[in-house]
């Protein structure tokens, strides 16, 4: 580091200040936005300070949902998206470590053949897919039903790959010593492998949930129920409105509240994420 | 208790890559038997394929007089201490000394008995609780030597074990396990590249070469006879000096009641040297010009070149490139650089061999 005085300091602040303002100042519109009344907001008269109707409008939004139509409250929509990542999150994890185990650990016929098969999934992302993908969740009849939602989003290969990588630097030796020490390959998964990928799966759980949180284009397809919708379909069919005002503190509130669990998950896993890295086990 | 028995032991990898080239050799009851030889020899792979952990392609292993060739590991009643310990990381000395108890089905409180009683021996009771990323690689070692003797298995297997710890603490630590051994009096098969580990901790040496074995016995025996070139580079340190019996000058040195005729090469130790211009009767004497001394304390090497250029010994690892010879001599005073010197070997002090350096003769 290079010791900065007196006004090469103050601009190198300013700079990173100016940076936080860009990025912050959406965020704190919304929130703002979120407390204001409708009224104002649609006169375009919208306060930078925050407006009194902070419980109000927070109320509604995740117990009544906008008022006019018969749209669900943001509750059940969080309640969706929630469910909806983390049966991604869990499920891929799940998935991917068992099945980088046995490619890993097992020597079976065609070994090769199905890692590249995994592996060219990675090619193919859901938006790609997109039609077979409806074909085949359709005609098993899991339309608006959260298994629907998550299975085609937990079967790709990214997090099988990086499980393959994370236990190929994974000594042979500990393999041999359970395997003297009279475990078999599921006493091996069980008690030391799980336990070594530990800080790698709280990685990738950070990392699936908010993609799981973020999707879009496949709850709009198969999600037609109001009660089924996630947060982010629900966002986009609250501002077009037909006839009436779109309520924006309403739509603003919702935003906010989107964005409250991926932060909350980042902020509670970064713990354990850095640990992965300082501690070096193996 | 155990013996171990190899009877034709081979090892062909799918690739056609031959490993193990037919060994045949026993570890009585008891006894603490070295693999010794350079690295790629197949000493590992041999260890390993007693462990269990490595197919057996030819031949037979017995533990005990029972045929292991096609039981698992943990069936196999051994236990094995890895060159990079293999702990679990994740979990705590005693669970990492408990868990191959735990597999087999052991009651909790004979479980605490063997690892508390294994901690008194090793000096690991106040560790117990400790993960093994906050103990030293000596206490590493010491863990995993824990591993193996909680299960009182009928065999101990070490592959390298003291490879990762620098020079003192080998030195301490391999006559822990020796004392450890003898202690438990559990017959033991040790696999390292070092030499001096080998010769200190031996009850049976055996030194392998290129997937063979180039002699079995006790490690003095081999020191004093080795049966072949490699050996006679391979056991000693600095290594024996072999030279070639091609020039008539060392030719007609030997003593007439030796069987020349058969010896290709001649083997010198380098303390069997004496710095001496007196002549003794049937002693070799050669004509030195120093080019190195190497002051070690206690002794002193002296590294010379004759003076008439010798070439043709195989390059054997160890051994000495042509025409240099190492003399030791006790204490701190050698010849200076440049100075020229006669070494005389006696009679009793040679070792011939054949031309190949495949037989010894003499």
């Amino acid at each position: 580091m290079v010791e900065q005085e007196g006004i090469q300091r103050y601009v190198a602040h300013a700079i990173l200040w100016f940076g936080i303002a860009i990025v912050a100042f959406p965020v704190y519109l919304a929130i703002v936005a979120s407390t204001q009344e409708n009224a104002v907001i649609a006169n375009g008269q919208m306060s930078l300070l925050p407006g009194g109707h902070f419980l109000q409008t927070y109320y509604q939004t995740i117990f009544v949902g906008t008022s006019g139509s018969t749209r669900e409250p943001v509750g059940t929509m969080l309640l969706n998206s929630l469910v909806m990542a983390l049966l991604i999150a869990f499920g891929k994890i799940a998935i991917s470590i068992i099945s980088a185990y046995a490619i890993v650990y097992f020597r079976f016929p065609f070994r090769m053949a199905m890692f590249w098969l995994i592996f060219i999934t990675l090619m193919l992302p859901v938006e790609v897919r997109i039609y077979p993908t409806y074909k085949i969740v359709a005609d098993l009849h899991l339309l608006d039903s959260y298994a629907g939602l998550a299975l085609p989003l937990i079967a790709s290969a990214t997090a099988t790959l990086l499980f393959r990588q994370f236990f190929m630097t994974v000594p042979d030796e500990l393999l041999e010593a359970s395997r003297i020490d009279g475990a078999g390959p599921f006493r091996f998964f069980w008690d030391t492998l799980l336990p070594l990928s530990r800080t790698n799966m709280a990685a990738l759980f950070v990392i699936l949930f908010i993609l799981g949180w973020n999707q879009y284009l496949w709850p709009l397809l198969i999600t037609t129920r109001d009660d089924m919708q996630t947060i982010q379909i629900g966002i986009r069919k609250m501002i077009t409105t037909t006839d009436a005002l779109t309520e924006w503190p309403v739509v603003m509130a919702t935003a906010v509240l989107a964005m409250l669990p991926p932060v909350f998950v980042v902020v509670v896993m970064q713990k354990l994420f850095v640990r992965g890295l300082v501690e070096t086990e193996k | 208790m155990a013996n171990v028995t190899l009877r034709n032991v081979r090892k062909t990898y799918p690739g056609g890559f031959e490993a193990i080239k037919g060994i045949d050799f026993e570890v009585g009851d008891g006894q603490f038997c070295v693999l010794v030889g350079p690295s790629g020899c197949g000493k590992s792979t041999l260890l390993r394929m007693v462990a269990g952990l490595e197919t057996i392609t030819g031949g037979q292993i017995d533990i005990g007089g029972r045929v292991v060739n096609q039981v698992e590991p943990a069936d196999r009643d051994i236990a094995m201490v890895f060159q990079n310990y293999a702990l679990y990381p994740h979990m705590s000395v005693y669970n990492n000394m408990a868990y191959g108890l735990r597999n087999r089905g052991m009651a909790e409180p004979e479980i605490r008995k063997r690892v508390e009683e294994a901690a008194r021996i090793l000096e690991l009771a106040t560790m117990l609780d400790r993960k093994p990323r906050q103990l030293s690689g000596g206490q590493r070692q010491r863990v995993a030597m824990g591993r193996a003797i909680v299960r009182q298995p009928k065999v101990f297997l070490f592959d390298e074990p003291l490879s990762n710890l620098d020079a003192k603490l080998r030195i301490a630590m391999r006559v822990e396990i020796r004392k450890l051994q003898r202690r438990l009096s559990t017959t033991s098969i040790y696999v390292t590249h070092d030499q001096l580990e080998a010769m200190t901790l031996a009850d049976t040496l055996v030194v392998m070469n290129g997937g063979v074995v180039e002699q079995i016995g006790n490690p003095l025996e081999i020191y004093q006879r080795p049966a072949t070139t490699f050996v006679a580079a391979f056991i000693g340190a600095p290594p024996m000096n072999l030279m070639p019996l091609t020039s008539d000058e060392l030719r007609s040195q030997l003593a007439s009641d030796i069987n020349a005729s058969e010896a290709g090469i001649l083997g010198i130790r380098p303390e069997d040297f004496v710095i001496s211009s007196e002549s003794i009767p049937g002693a070799i004497v050669l004509g030195l010009t120093v080019e190195a001394v190497e002051h070690v304390g206690a002794e002193t090497f002296v590294y010379g070149t004759r003076q008439r250029e010798e070439q043709g010994v195989a390059a054997n690892p160890g051994e000495l490139p042509p025409g240099e010879v190492i003399v030791r001599v006790p204490g701190a005073t050698g010849p200076a650089i440049g100075q020229r010197i006669r070494a005389v070997a006696p009679r009793e002090k040679l070792h011939l061999f054949t031309a190949d350096g495949r037989r010894r003769v003499g």
